[in-house]
């Protein structure tokens, strides 16, 4: 026995590619023939953040070097169309009576150059009645101004509207000693994939060809036939390479479901790509909440009862960031706490900002850092430890599904555990004797230590995910997923997956992922879904798929199917008792087709959702004098269950960790008081560069789901969900001995600064 | 404007607009493609390539500044079909993922070597600074940075 690769650290396939002559993002189709004369978009956006356009002039810009034409909503006719999220929220593709954010798109520019579409775009006149900006959720509930005209108090999804419970007031916390208060910010940030948003368009053979950098080319087509006003089967989507997505590359984005009536119009390929400084205001933003939280129990530390009240910025659109608070930040409220009361209501509110998407974690960071945050509050209030406030109030380890008080059953669960491990590893005895020394001898680098423990919902689809697996002729095989890969390494796991079922080496097998045409139904790449519904598929395709094979073997063979047993190792088939004489995937694939091999497609429904979980230790460094915050250790235990390749899930932590504590530390995107951004290059967006963290320390923890046969949970946001908390933590932490209970993120230098002085005058 | 450079020791005469950037140049006029371009302010690094041996980011030169230069891109380190020692490191150790920074982190990186042969972990981290990766945390990247020179890239 070789043994199964499954669980060894394997050296990614398709890195020489990226490491040599670099991936083939989409701005790099420079060859593709179909694009051949290809023109360049560009995109006139908003300078106001909310007012009525008057005029549009666009009558220098078409008359400037190499300009083609140029589109508003009302050349093209675009209608205002309703959000999903919302029907009352109507825009069109094209601002056409109204802009509601700087950065939206109002007109089109066509040229043979991209820099004469920079040029032109400064030459078109738009005339606005400007309207009061309304930037801030909390005033936007009692202003007049209306973003969209027939959304009242410019609340566009609300739970108690819905009728789920609302929260009910103080008789929720009765036999509770102690009831704390909180109002937390969690900031809005930038997703920042390192590769913006681009495509290319173009009408072959009567159907649209759009290349373009997502996450789900499958949802993609669907939006772009529908902009189009075309059948869904006269669009093809291709992904090339995609240089990161992080949730906001899920959906699209009007500039990008544009370029085919454009192609059209002009009867010439397109080609759009946005600017870092674009990207930064029309891509769309991430978090952005503000929490009310109120948190009571017994002086002992236990915690009985949680209420919440989560208002979301949905931003100036009605885009499913609208509902992240109602449907993955609220039902997460427990964490991994048995807690026996819990309520909450979310508003979402639109604002005259960059509508708010998904961003890694996407509803679940939010809801970490409120409970976390909240049991932070009472310990304090108890002069409790922090870390055994949590371990008395912990989900005892359970094997079968366990419901909490708002009503989310979990999978498995061995919270106490992972909280161990981490304790362990960072020995937090020795830190807080270090903290403990450095506050007596008045050391100005004071130190704070921050846990977070944490649980959170991943693969939450039930949709299920597709596979197809061929083996050629030659014994290569191919095999097409549903998922997208963008960073997260599908070629190489997929393919371990495949080799640990049909012994086909690594390095004869491709895979295939976001081309309609190749993969016509697929869910894409979000919410750490790929490895529990997409490598399962693969692994059911692949067991499938050497059943069918048998048949074909017994042929070959002269002996019945039930006969058969296929030998992994030997990667090939034989008569039970006679492994002497035996056919490989060859053979059959030959004698299936000689043409076209074997294959077989499968969709694989996972038996739910999953639940990783973990337990963060961070340690900061805080100078007393001027509020410098560094993190100087980061110790990290995810438990995603069953592992498949160690090399890529440390991969996934330690990049979640990075945005948890650019979080935590450093990014936000801000406004003025007008909606101007004030964030929107990465000069001025805080970036999380390498200078700013340290070396993370990863803690491995196996706790196998029972919901897919590979026993995999989601792994690609649970750094992000555990850091960004205990990070917070540490800052606050650090300062606790001075009387201060809480600092909203980003705990930037200045802001510790100012809590700093608030004391000690 | 017509320029002569070398661009991985092959020489090109190009007539170029004084206003092309050297990494459009690059990019569109010679077809390499993996030197990619990130930003709009100089802040990310993913252009980065070296000109006469020293990293620079391709974004703030232009074509014309790079007459007479000697430029190398990330195409340009493989000798013979192997990998240049930071490529291997960065393969070996996980040192990227959506391969987007990686070029322009690969060449920062080899001309940070060529400045400080063995570098603590700090010295690596605060000379990539200026090199964004939003993928990787930069733990890999440190450790693979920190590798090549453990196997003595600094040399190559
Ligand atoms: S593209 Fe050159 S620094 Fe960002
Ligand atoms: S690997 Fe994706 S930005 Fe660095």
């Amino acid at each position: 026995m070789t043994g199964s690769i499954l669980g060894n650290r394997v050296l990614r396939k398709e890195d020489p590619k990226f490491l040599t002559t670099g991936g083939q993002y989409v701005d790099d189709l420079l060859t593709e023939p179909l694009l051949a004369g290809a023109v360049h978009v560009t995109y006139v956006r908003s300078t106001v953040a909310h007012g009525r356009i008057l005029s549009i002039d666009t009558s220098v810009a078409e008359s400037m070097d190499g300009v083609i034409a140029v589109f508003t909503a009302e050349s093209l006719g675009l209608q205002p169309e309703n959000a999903t999220y919302n029907p009352a929220a109507k825009r069109a593709l094209l601002a056409s009576d109204k802009v509601r954010f700087v950065g939206e798109p109002v007109a089109a520019i066509v040229t043979e150059r991209p820099e004469q579409g920079e040029d032109a775009a400064e030459q078109v006149i738009i005339d606005y009645d400007v309207l009061e900006a309304v930037i801030d959720i909390e005033a936007a509930m009692e202003t007049d101004t209306l973003i969209f005209d027939d959304i009242p108090n410019n609340v566009v999804f609300d739970t108690a509207a819905i009728g789920m419970p609302d929260i009910s007031g103080d008789s929720f916390f009765d036999g509770c000693d102690v009831v704390v208060d909180g109002r937390f910010v969690n900031q809005r940030v930038a997703p920042c994939p390192l590769e913006v948003r681009g495509c290319a368009a173009t009408w072959h053979d009567g159907r649209l060809v759009q290349w373009t950098s997502t996450q789900h080319a499958q949802g993609a087509l669907k939006n772009i036939a529908k902009a189009n006003g075309i059948d869904e089967a006269l669009v093809r989507v291709i992904t090339p390479d995609v240089g990161g997505g992080f949730g906001a590359k899920i959906g699209t984005y009007p500039e990008e479901v544009l370029l085919g009536t454009l192609a059209k119009q002009i009867g010439r390929p397109v080609r759009w790509r946005e600017t870092r400084s674009e990207s930064m205001v029309a891509l769309g933003h991430g978090r952005a909440q503000i929490q009310y939280v109120r948190i009571g129990g017994s002086r002992d530390g236990q915690v009985h009862a949680v209420s919440a009240k989560i208002l979301q910025d949905s931003g100036a659109w009605v885009d499913v960031g609208a509902v992240l608070a109602p449907f993955m930040t609220r039902p997460m409220l427990s964490g991994v706490y048995a807690i026996d009361r819990i309520e909450c209501r979310t508003i979402s509110i639109a604002t005259n900002t960059t509508p708010t998407v998904a961003y890694r974690g996407a509803g679940r960071p939010e809801a970490t850092a409120l409970i976390e945050r909240a049991m932070d509050l009472f310990a304090h209030e108890l002069g409790l430890d922090p870390v055994e406030v949590r371990r008395k109030n912990l989900i005892a380890p359970f094997n079968e599904p366990h419901t909490t008080a708002i009503g989310q059953q979990y999978d498995v669960g061995n919270y106490e555990k992972s909280l161990d491990l981490v304790l362990e590893r960072a020995d937090y005895a020795a830190l807080r004797a270090e903290q403990r020394a450095r506050r007596e001898r008045g050391d100005t680098k004071l130190l704070g230590i921050g846990v977070s423990t944490y649980v959170e919902i991943t693969g939450g689809n039930s949709a299920g995910e597709t596979a197809r697996v061929e083996v050629q002729p030659t014994g290569r095989a191919i095999v097409y997923t549903g998922t997208s890969p963008h960073g997260q390494g599908h070629v190489t796991s997929w393919s371990m997956i495949l080799n640990a079922e049909t012994g086909i080496p690594l390095e004869n097998i491709d895979v295939v992922w976001g081309d309609t045409d190749l993969v016509p139904v697929g869910g894409g790449t979000m919410g750490s879904r790929s490895l529990q519904q997409g490598g399962a598929a693969v692994h059911q395709a692949a067991v499938e798929l050497i059943e069918k094979a048998k048949e074909t073997a017994a042929q070959l063979l002269e002996a019945s199917a039930t006969d058969i047993v296929f030998d992994v190792d030997s990667a090939a088939f034989h008569v039970v008792g006679t492994p002497a004489r035996s056919v490989g995937w060859s053979d059959v694939a030959t004698a299936s087709s000689p043409k076209e091999g074997i294959a077989h497609d499968t969709n694989f429904v996972a038996g739910g959702p999953t639940f990783p979980f973990g337990a963060h230790l961070a340690v900061v460094e805080v100078d007393r004098e001027t509020g410098k915050t560094t993190l100087i250790k980061h110790v990290a235990c995810d438990d995603a269950g069953k592992v498949l390749n160690p090399l890529i899930l440390d991969g996934q932590i330690h990049g979640g960790i990075a945005q948890g504590a650019a979080q935590a530390l450093l990014e936000e995107v801000r406004y003025d008081d007008d909606g101007n951004p004030i964030t929107s290059n990465l000069a001025d967006y805080a970036f999380i560069s390498a200078a700013e963290l340290p070396t993370f320390e990863v803690v491995h923890m196996e706790t196998p789901t029972p919901r897919n046969p590979l026993g995999a949970k989601g792994i690609g946001e649970s750094g992000t969900i555990g850091s960004t908390p205990a990070i917070q933590s540490a800052v606050i932490d650090a300062l606790a001995h001075l009387g201060i209970r809480h600092i909203d993120m980003p705990a930037t230098s200045e802001r510790v600064w100012r809590a700093l002085t608030s004391v000690s005058t | 404007m017509k320029i002569s450079l070398t661009v991985n020791g092959n020489l090109h005469t190009s007539e170029v607009e004084p206003r092309t950037l050297l990494v459009h140049y690059i990019r569109e006029h010679l077809g390499l493609t993996a030197t990619n371009v990130g930003c709009d302010t100089s802040s990310c690094g993913a252009c980065t390539v070296h000109l006469d041996g020293e990293a620079v980011k391709s974004c703030t030169i232009l074509a014309v500044q790079a007459d007479e230069c000697d430029v190398t891109t990330v195409e340009g380190l493989a000798k013979n079909g192997e990998m240049h020692p930071m490529q291997k490191a960065f393969m070996e150790n996980h040192g990227l993922q959506c391969g987007f920074c990686t070029p322009g982190m690969v060449m920062a990186a080899i001309s940070l070597l060529r400045e400080i042969p063995n570098p603590s972990e700090e010295e690596v981290r605060i000379g990539l600074e200026g090199n964004l990766c939003r993928c990787t945390g930069y733990h890999n990247i440190v450790k693979s940075v920190l590798d090549a020179a453990s196997k003595g890239a600094a040399g190559r």
